[in-house]
């Protein structure tokens, strides 16, 4: 972290509380995995060692909501599962944070049928939305990321009226150019 | 291009003769498609005949593969009824494989869920206890009723839920079912 530099011998440093537990909540996000469908296999890919999603301190998937503080919601949520996905959100402490993964979380995606939940953003509050069908793992670290950089930006207490927190609505740049795939071959 | 020909059912599968040799007085329609036989039964006659199929030895169907239901509403071809019912038999000893439908035609309109009487077949759960969940599904889906089966209740929707949906005059994105959560807001955690 860069920290050991900043403190003095004497072993203290003068910040700011908010900054201190925001750093503490951003690097040690629990996600929930409500995966239903294929982007739950991405999102495995996404924790597993290729991608390691522990680089960002998101690897502890808990299924217990009341140990997690990060759904990630992963797939077609159909009219049977709405119920139970609001559940379980009620059922997480706070603070907590939603990423709707996918194409299906997000619009109900190719499946326009009367099963499928035409997004699940319409009955849960949702903070991140990753596209994609399904996301590549990079582009739910990235999401993952963005989640970051909202509590980042969160008051403590939060900044919200009746002290809840608000969306900020920040939209994400791409930093840098994709780079053009399949990728040419150079040697040495 | 020349008009297809239409195709002529071989009309030689063994249970075939078997069946009408049993029930001699009962009316019966077959139809037969790239060597897959289906009778046709009409409801009154179906389970006897089923039991028939699995009990008499040079039949001895002892496996009921799937059963499922079919919507014909607006089907180009002319049917003997409006849904159909098709049992899918098979003979584990010899792997022959036979078909039993049953049509049956509504007397209520079909956008509700009442209860049908003209929708109801036997069921052959007493027969082939496999028929169980299958024989809920096609409750669930296209609202037809079986008698005598031990737990007649839908096994993919709710109890409540509002339609049959795979009957072809449901739309296909529903009547609002997708629609009615609550919404859960951040204040309501």
């Amino acid at each position: 972290m860069g920290l050991e530099a900043a403190i003095t011998a004497e072993g203290f440093m003068t910040t700011q509380l908010k900054r201190v537990i925001n750093w503490g909540r951003r690097s040690s996000l629990w996600p929930m995995p409500f995966a239903t469908a294929c982007c739950g296999i991405e999102l495995m890919a996404t924790a597993s060692s290729r991608y390691d999603l522990a680089r960002f301190g998101a690897e502890v998937m808990r299924f217990s909501p009341r140990q997690a503080d990060l759904m990630i919601v992963a797939g077609r949520i159909s009219i049977k599962t709405m119920p139970v996905l609001q559940r379980i959100y009620q059922q997480m402490a706070e603070p907590k944070w939603v990423i709707s993964m996918g194409a299906c979380a997000s619009t109900g995606g190719v499946f326009d049928t009367y099963a499928v939940v035409q997004g699940c953003d319409q009955f849960l509050p949702v903070d991140v939305y990753v596209p994609g069908c399904p996301p590549r793992p990079e582009q739910l670290i990235e999401g993952v990321m963005a989640i970051q950089r909202i509590i980042d930006e969160d008051g403590i207490p939060p900044k919200g009226p009746d002290g809840k927190r608000i969306p900020l609505g920040i939209a994400l740049q791409p930093k840098r150019q994709p780079v053009p795939q399949p990728m040419p071959l150079t040697l040495n | 291009m020349p008009a297809a020909k239409p195709h002529k059912p071989n009309l030689d599968h063994p249970t075939l003769k078997l069946v009408k040799e049993k029930f001699p007085d009962t009316k019966f329609k077959a139809t037969e498609y790239r060597g897959q036989t289906s009778l046709i039964v009409a409801p009154q006659d179906f389970h006897e005949v089923m039991r028939f199929l699995r009990d008499d030895e040079r039949c001895a169907y002892d496996f009921l593969s799937e059963c499922f239901g079919i919507d014909y509403l607006n089907y180009p071809a002319p049917q003997p009824g409006r849904f159909a019912v098709v049992y899918n038999l098979v003979n584990t000893k010899t792997a022959d494989r036979f078909f039993v439908k049953v049509y049956v035609d509504p007397s209520l309109p079909t956008d509700g869920i009442e209860k049908d009487p003209a929708l109801v077949i036997d069921s052959v759960c007493d027969l082939w206890p496999s028929a169980e969940w299958p024989e809920r599904e096609v409750f669930d889906m296209f609202g037809i009723r079986f008698n005598d089966h031990p737990d007649m209740r839908r096994i993919l929707t709710w109890e409540e839920y509002p339609g049959h949906p795979l009957r072809k005059d449901y739309p296909l994105r529903g009547r609002g079912e997708r629609e009615h959560f609550k919404i859960v807001d951040r204040s309501d955690a």
